[in-house]
């Protein structure tokens, strides 16, 4: 059966400050996770757009991964709260959607949790792969001619 | 005596209310320029001329075309491809044809689940021999036709390549009659502009914006709103920030939020993600830190955000419909 066969594609929203310096200390410590996640560094994880999640599930993302800074540790205060809150409406629209909303994760990562990061995408991984692939990504979603 | 030619417009009507055909005649008097400068050549709601006149006439023949309605059944896409083929200038007149306008709603289900309801299921049905509409049905006299239902409902920009956007449920009269004096002129934009303001509803709305922080969303009934403060921070989820204006903000003026169907501004993605991304912005701002662990308790606030925030861009939107059950 193919199914083994499938490595999900995870896009990864990262923080700068935080997030991002926790997957780059899971890098340098060696510590080893499966190379199924696709980084973009942004400077908080308030800056991620709703947008930029549902046009990674449009390109075929199986999932997504949007970390930040704890709660009261932003760099900026506050962005991570607003994070938060268009993560969990997120949520309701991809479930209204018929995705499942396991597929959009969001996690709070600190700059020393390197391990706790690679513990995280190694969960996520086997998560999505018990998901299988997106029903966006397997094609035929975007050319419903009927 | 000068012997100016008469433009030839076209009105068509695909997946629609019918709102848009009225709102042609919502421009009162000026409607009398529009006949002065145009020979209205097919127009279903109003003149009798048949699909068949429109296929004998030759490629171009119609200066401009202004089809409403979004594209559902095998008909409404034979027509969008007829109508694209046979006119120089196509403009997608309404939300409808815009974005999918109300009836784009109907991608999150498909045409089993939707026959199911109206025919099968419904309260008032009374359909012993589960009777469905067929595309084909053979009687004594021949065979019967009717124009495939599809699954999906597409924006008219998913089925034929246009030329101009006119949005609005239905587009604003000032609006239809500065598109028809552009055309005229000969004075449109470049291909693909849309024929509104660029920007949104909130420049032209008169409210007092002030601190925006919302902690409660108001439903509209819920409250009687202050007419002369802005409605989002009443609580109210007014779309205006994430919609494209030129419709003079009627329904803020009449004490009711803005849904959308003006659509996106200019440069956005998708209207649902920009409206989602600035409301919660603001929701819950107040005590975001204290109040951090209950913010699911905040958002479930918003019963509906597909058909808030999604009214009508569905079918426009970056993923478009309910994924298909297998």
């Amino acid at each position: 059966m193919t199914k083994s066969a499938f490595k999900p594609k995870i896009v990864g929203f990262l923080c700068n400050w935080c997030s991002y310096a926790g997957a780059d200390l899971a890098g340098v410590s060696r510590i080893q996770y499966p190379p199924t996640l696709r980084i973009v560094r942004v400077m908080c994880s308030g800056r991620v757009d709703p947008v930029f999640v549902l046009e990674a599930f449009r390109s075929g993302a199986d999932g997504v991964l949007v970390a930040g800074c704890h709660p009261g540790d932003c760099h900026y205060l506050s962005g991570n709260y607003k994070a938060q809150r268009r993560i969990l409406m997120l949520k309701k629209v991809l479930e209204q959607l018929g995705l499942e909303p396991e597929r959009l994760r969001l996690e709070w990562v600190s700059a020393s949790e390197g391990d706790r990061f690679a513990t995280i995408v190694k969960d996520m991984t086997e998560e999505i792969t018990k998901l299988g692939p997106s029903p966006l990504s397997v094609g035929g979603h975007f050319n419903v001619k009927k | 005596m000068e012997n100016v030619e008469k433009l030839k417009f076209a009105f068509y009507w695909a997946a629609s209310c019918g709102g848009c055909e009225i709102a042609v005649l919502d421009i009162n008097e000026k409607i009398l320029d529009v006949v002065a400068k145009a020979d209205i050549v097919f127009w279903p709601v109003a003149i009798d001329i048949k699909y068949k006149d429109v296929e004998a006439m030759p490629d171009k023949h119609v200066d401009v075309c202004f089809f409403n309605g979004a594209i559902r059944t095998e008909e409404q896409e034979h027509m969008a491809k007829l109508l694209r083929a046979k006119s120089k200038v196509l403009v997608a007149f309404g939300s409808c044809a815009c974005q999918g306008g109300i009836p784009g709603l109907a991608n999150v289900a498909d045409r089993k689940e939707i026959f199911e309801t109206a025919y099968l299921q419904s309260t008032s049905t009374n359909n012993p021999d589960s009777v469905t509409p067929k595309t084909s049905f053979v009687v004594m006299e021949g065979e019967l036709k009717l124009p495939e239902l599809f699954d999906t409902v597409k924006t008219l920009d998913q089925t034929v390549d246009i030329d101009y956007y006119l949005p609005g449920c239905p587009p604003h009269s000032n609006l239809v009659a500065e598109a028809v004096e552009a055309i005229a002129k000969n004075e449109l934009p470049p291909k693909g502009a849309v024929l509104a303001s660029e920007k949104s509803v909130c420049d032209e709305c008169p409210r007092k914006k002030e601190d925006k922080k919302i902690s409660k969303i108001n439903r509209v009934y819920e409250i009687v709103p202050d007419p002369e403060k802005c409605l989002l921070e009443q609580g109210i989820i007014c779309m205006g920030p994430a919609t494209r204006g030129g419709c003079e903000a009627q329904c803020v003026n009449a004490n009711m939020p803005c849904t959308g169907c003006g659509g996106p501004c200019p440069n956005e993605v998708e209207q649902g993600a920009a409206m989602m991304s600035a409301l919660l912005s603001i929701l819950g701002v107040d005590g975001e830190k204290e109040r951090a662990h209950d913010a699911k308790k905040l958002i479930a606030q918003v019963k509906d955000p597909l058909g808030t925030f999604y009214k009508y861009s569905l079918p426009a939107s970056l993923i478009r419909r309910r994924i298909m059950k297998s």
